[in-house]
């Protein structure tokens, strides 16, 4: 029994210094450059995803300011026309695809392995090419500023203005490609999720003992791989009408202007729920740590969950109400506009019951996250009317969309972000942030958010267009202008608050052990910051909240924290089933790796290739990248992928 | 970060009552159980979608501009026998994949050449056909999407017969056994994919015309 | 009663505009969303005019139809941000405790009989959905009452999107003899549907008149239709709605709402070709326009065909120039010709460099375009 070296069955253990100790020889990353550029550690990479989200935030948040300035008042001219509709675009395209989903994916990546009881992602190696390729790829777009080419035809750069006759330069060619390439990152990113959720759970994790912020990372990420291709397919299209003359979207030659809109906004809609389930589930975990309450409804917001986001497949035709369908599309498509708010309703109801029922701490945390229900439910309204094919027909392009897509962009993610930041601070940097400044910025925040947003209700009201760069004094519009602007102004000052907040806790915060809000999750059962290898024995879960179990009475049994797995024997993590999470296998992790930043250089040498139009430099990528990835994935010994085991 | 006091290391232990009886686990990838198996799984439910909306766009187009927007009818003499020849190749992959469970090595490298050879042949006579064809991608619509899907399907048969080729090579370096030999399924599963694709495609391009779609 | 006017560039400056026009404010919009100050502006007292682009109190047929479920949508909006913000508000009173370090706060943390909560949480379902319901079934009995006008339409437009102005031509479909050609500026019978043909030449456009109706597309490659019927006289702006490129925002049109009769006469006066010049002066400025602007300009009965940029036939009869975005008086057009790349940055229109005395000939050309 004990001769076949594949098999074993794993020691089990309480935690001590001396298993910790050994496990941490095992799991640290590298000393030096290597380390640095090699690294697989989740947590690390969660952080890069964060910060460089951030970093986007602010550019996308700077060019927004630059466009508020110039709408502050009737004919101005502190910016040209040009220069304003590259500003919308590129700050259109960092906010939504350079900053929403990677900050998500940014907590997503920290928390999973330490929420689920596990010691990594199931794909350590393809976690680091994730964020290599996000960085490449944004950088790829925002190098248009070198070449003095930005994006110039909106995020949603509709055909045929896309098409080289319109737009020769090499503004779209930009675009296309590094939205290719960026998908790739969200893509393997997704791969990930899905399989570090249904496979590398702690034993006794059942799916229904699972933090809804799982549910909803994972049900988005199977959303993003069913979804994305549209996206890709579309901007390969253009590309191959810019670049080799094709004909799918320019109408001279059979093409249809309309196929882009479809393609993309299949893409596109589900996107929208992309970038806001994960945080609506940040707030579902969150609220009830502050509430003293477990969620309530915890199955209805599960299915609500991932009912919006099958239902989010099927509305993408109410963004072209007016594109002259039929009547009966109109119907089909607004009522399930309608429909859609119900899954997503469930959720408001839920945290509103949570509060109700529990005994809320005001924290600043929990300002966010309460704060959250109302503006999540003004941009849901909002989001109501346009629903409505026949209000649509005024509302559509005007700046009562505006106002609704910020409420649900900035009202759901960004709040939901900044509220995920104030609760798991302490267990990501070992420190709390000060309660006091926290407080302030928030107010200012929330303040200078409704101000620049909730006029922008009004200001379409009045009729004007989104997109345009400058508008005449007669049309009424300049007082809800200069409104906005100030607003924004504020906006921006208390994020400065927030990013003072964190700065100053990073320097002088005080210790914040283990588990400062008393909350129940597993990420709170280890120290703070987390060891390199998360957990020391892999814990067995007996309920969705372990660390409040005795106090709930919930489930049979109690989770055991702090006996269980030791998994010592190199890197390794357990694998468990599916559905319930019974034990399945042992799973050999890898090393760091120079692999996936290298075939990320690859790629980028690939897509440089593709916008200069060098072939020959990306046919030479391609078979570099080939190469990289017969090595990368080169069967190993250490990973017992091999004939030989290691251990004999 | 680094200055914080680390927690203090002391023995810490539930004693749980009753702890999970952890039987025999077996250790790294083991066939369909691997992670990376599940990741093929996703890659392909990924790609499907691709593919389902290439397809998306010629339904669309064909809808939206009707039946003479198919300036020439494919046709089945090159298309039909490539057809066979790729299902075969699957067979032959799902005979290799097979042998490779019972770790049978040299049946496993019969199968992946086979696969191999029967792939480049499914990409000469599929190049033969685009180099007859009466029309380019830049001649209208229907050119363009007509050598954008079967390109793309092309590409991943491609890559397909480099896997194959990487598979073929570590059987042949002796990497793998009987229990330890998860590649090869997965790289089956990724070439039955791109068979199933084949079918697809050849059902929209080739057939559905016919049917006065 | 005055007319209802949403114009602007201020209208006193254009001389030859009908004097019964006057900057007067109607009935002011219901301060339904008095959440900013611009409420407050729009509510101030009746010297002030009416926001053209505003789309309630509407003037159209399709657009009153529009107005009844904006409206609830609007209604039904605000009573639910109230009674949500006033639940988590009230909730946050009646249970929220002063802040201790929560490390401490192990006892508030208990289990709790959910009964209740559950039984709100699908209350509150139940109720969404019921008015969910509701709204999508009046959204569609909305949209089948707007689909088609009350009365067949006695002609057609076709409106051509082009960027960044507008072609359009007045199609007679029982004496094709009558169809013209002008741009940048409709005028419909009052009472009397029109139909609308929607295409482009280049990009997407959007065709918008939002008090009298809502809007379409303009997509190269289709024929999208649409209907408008004004009801009271009127002159209404409309603007470009979908994004076409650099001077996208400046992209804009009138829509003159014309009681019959005069709406008649008007069609008959646009029909006709330009009349010859009678003097050396204007002579000479035909000259100088058939030389410098005859290749992308046509004036009927002078150039034909030039096709380029919008017929001028009529031009002098036009309120605006530029596509709605300036005034046409003698200073204004005489900028335009000039520099129209400082008044409209990225125009297709050149700055034709003309002589002092080539410029005055052609103004007074001009001039005789009615």
């Amino acid at each position: 029994m004990s001769d076949d070296p594949f098999i074993r069955t794993p020691a089990t253990g309480p935690v001590t210094p001396e298993l910790q100790d050994r496990l941490e020889k095992i799991w640290e990353t590298e000393p030096g450059l290597f380390g640095w550029l090699g690294t697989v550690d989740h947590k690390t990479i969660g952080i890069r995803y964060l910060v460089t989200a951030f970093v986007f935030l602010l550019l996308g948040g700077l060019e927004a300011l630059a466009m508020r300035i110039q709408l502050s008042g009737a004919d101005l001219n502190v910016l040209t026309p040009e220069q304003y509709n590259e500003l919308f675009s590129l700050h259109g395209i960092t906010m939504i695809f350079l900053y929403a989903l990677p900050v998500l994916s940014g907590f997503s990546n920290y928390m999973f392995p330490l929420l689920l009881g596990s010691r990594d992602m199931a794909f350590p190696r393809l976690n680091a090419f994730s964020y290599w390729v996000y960085l490449a790829s944004g950088l790829f777009i925002y190098s248009s500023f070198l070449a003095g080419a930005l994006p110039n035809n909106g995020w949603f750069n509709f055909a045929p203005y896309s098409l080289r006759e319109y737009n020769p330069g090499m503004n779209m060619d930009f675009y296309a490609l590094g939205m290719i390439f960026l998908g790739i990152s969200t893509t393997v990113g997704s791969i990930n999720f899905v399989i570090t959720l249904l496979r590398t759970r702690a034993p006794g994790m059942s799916l229904n003992r699972l933090p809804i912020m799982v549910w909803g990372t994972t049900t988005v990420s199977i959303g993003n791989l069913l979804a994305l291709p549209a996206v890709t397919v579309a901007f390969f299209m253009l590309w191959m009408d810019r670049t080799f003359g094709t004909h799918f979207f320019d109408v001279s030659g059979g093409g249809k202007p309309l196929l882009w809109q479809h393609l993309f906004w299949i893409f596109a809609h589900p996107w929208v729920y992309v970038i806001v389930l994960p945080a609506m589930g940040i707030v579902s975990d969150g609220l009830p740590v502050f509430a003293r309450q477990p969620l309530v409804g915890y199955t209805l917001v599960v299915l609500g969950t991932i009912t919006t986001m099958m239902l989010g497949f099927g509305v993408w035709v109410h963004h072209m109400f007016v594109t002259g369908i039929s009547t009966m599309s109109l119907s089909f498509f607004s009522g399930a506009s309608f429909i859609i708010t119900i899954p997503s309703a469930v959720a408001v109801f839920s945290w509103i019951a949570t509060i109700w029922l529990g005994r809320p701490v005001i924290t600043t945390a929990f300002l966010y996250f309460a704060s959250f229900i109302v503006m999540f439910v003004i941009g849901g309204v909002s989001g109501v009317v346009t629903a409505s094919a026949a209000a649509d027909l005024q509302l559509h392009g005007t700046y009562f969309v505006v106002a609704h897509i910020h409420y649900v962009l900035i009202g759901i993610n960004l709040f939901g972000v900044l509220g995920g930041l104030y609760l798991w601070f302490p267990k990501m940097t070992g420190r709390m942030m000060g309660e006091g400044l926290g407080k302030a910025a928030f107010w200012v925040t929330f303040f200078g958010f409704n101000l620049a947003f909730l006029p922008m209700h009004w200001t379409g009201l009045l009729g004007m267009p989104r997109r345009i760069y400058t508008y005449p004094e007669g049309a009424g519009w300049t007082t809800v202008n200069v409104i906005s602007t100030v607003g924004s102004f504020i906006l921006a000052a208390g994020l400065a608050m927030v990013a003072l907040n964190v700065v100053q806790g990073l320097r002088r915060g005080r210790a914040a052990g283990e588990n400062p809000w008393d909350a129940p999750t597993l990420e709170w059962a280890i120290p703070s910051p987390p060891p390199p290898y998360n957990f020391a024995v892999i814990p067995v879960i007996a309920s969705r909240h372990p660390l409040w179990e005795e106090r709930l009475d919930e489930g049979t049994g109690r989770s055991s924290l702090y006996h269980g797995l030791l998994l010592d024997r190199g890197k390794e993590t357990i694998l468990t089933t599916m559905l319930d999470a019974e034990p399945d296998k042992i799973a050999k992790m890898p090393e760091d790796s120079l692999w996936p930043l290298i075939t990320t250089i690859v790629l980028t040498f690939g897509f440089s290739g593709m916008l200069f139009q060098m072939w020959w430099l990306t046919g030479l990528s391609v078979a570099a990248l080939l190469g990289c990835i017969l090595l990368w994935l080169w069967p190993q010994r250490s990973l017992e992928q091999t004939a030989r085991p290691t251990h004999e | 970060m680094s200055d914080v006091a680390p927690q203090d290391k002391v023995v810490r232990d539930d004693e749980p009552d009753e702890i999970i009886d952890f039987r025999r686990l077996r250790v790294g990838s083991v066939g369909k159980g691997s992670s990376g198996y599940s990741g093929m799984v996703a890659l392909i439910a990924t790609e499907a979608s691709l593919f389902g909306y290439l397809l998306f766009s010629y339904y669309y187009m064909a809808f939206q501009l009707g039946p003479e927007w198919v300036i020439e009818l494919p046709g089945f003499k090159l298309s039909g026998p490539n057809t066979a020849i790729l299902i075969a190749s699957s067979g032959a992959v799902w005979f290799a994949e097979r042998a490779a469970k019972r770790g049978q090595r040299m049946r496993v490298l019969a199968g992946l050449g086979s696969a191999i050879l029967l792939g480049l042949i499914f990409i000469g006579i599929q190049w033969k056909e685009w180099a007859d064809k009466s029309f380019t991608p830049a001649t209208d619509s229907y050119g363009s999407i007509f050598f954008v899907t079967t390109g793309f399907h092309m590409a991943h048969v491609v890559i397909g017969v480099l896997v194959l080729a990487a598979l073929f090579l570590w059987t042949a370096m002796g990497l793998f056994s009987s229990e330890r030999h998860a590649p090869i399924g997965i790289g089956a599963l990724y070439w039955h994919f791109v068979d199933v694709v084949w079918l697809g495609v050849f059902f929209t391009f080739y057939i559905t015309p016919r049917l006065g779609i | 009663m005055p007319m209802p006017d949403m114009s602007w560039p201020d209208e006193r400056s254009v001389s030859h505009v009908r004097d019964s026009f006057s900057l007067i404010s109607l009935r002011p919009p219901r301060p339904i969303l008095a959440l900013s100050a611009g409420a407050a502006g729009l509510a101030a007292g009746p010297a002030q005019a009416r926001p053209p682009m505003w789309f309630f109190d509407n003037y159209g047929a399709q657009g009153r139809q529009l107005e009844g479920i904006t409206w609830g949508l609007l209604l039904l909006s605000v009573a639910v941000v109230a009674i949500i913000t006033l639940l988590v508000a009230v909730g946050l009173v009646l249970r929220a405790r002063r802040g201790g370090a929560l490390r401490d706060d192990r006892d508030a943390v208990r289990r709790r009989d959910e009964t209740g909560a559950m039984t709100a949480i699908y209350f509150g379902l139940g109720l969404t959905t019921a008015v969910l319901i509701a709204f999508t079934v009046w959204t569609m009995d909305t949209l089948a009452n707007v689909r088609v006008p009350p009365a067949e339409p006695a002609f057609t437009i076709e409106v051509t999107g082009r960027q960044w102005w507008w072609q359009v031509r007045y199609i007679d479909p029982q004496n094709p003899e009558r169809d013209f050609q002008t741009a940048n500026e409709i005028h419909v019978p009052v009472g009397r549907p029109v139909k609308l043909l929607l295409k482009s030449d280049d990009v997407i456009h959007t065709f918008w008149v939002p008090a009298l109706g809502g809007k379409t597309d303009m997509i190269p490659g289709q024929t999208n239709t649409a209907w408008l019927l004004a009801d009271k006289p009127g002159i209404y702006r409309g603007q470009c709605n979908e994004y076409c490129g650099l001077q996208h925002a400046n992209m804009a049109f009138r829509v003159f709402a014309d009681p019959p009769a005069e709406f008649d006469a008007w069609w008959e006066a646009q029909r006709q070709p330009a009349p010859e010049p009678r003097s050396p002066l204007t002579s000479a400025g035909q000259d100088v326009f058939v030389k410098n602007c005859g290749v992308c300009h046509t004036v009927r009965g002078t150039i034909e065909k030039a096709q380029y940029g919008p017929d001028l036939t009529h031009l002098a009869a036009r309120s605006t120039l530029g596509a709605g975005i300036i005034p046409n008086n003698e200073g204004y057009l005489s900028g335009w010709i000039s520099n129209p790349q400082g008044i409209k940055p990225g125009v297709k229109m050149p700055a034709i460099p003309l002589s002092g005395s080539d410029f005055t000939a052609l103004r007074a050309y001009l001039a005789t375009l009615e």
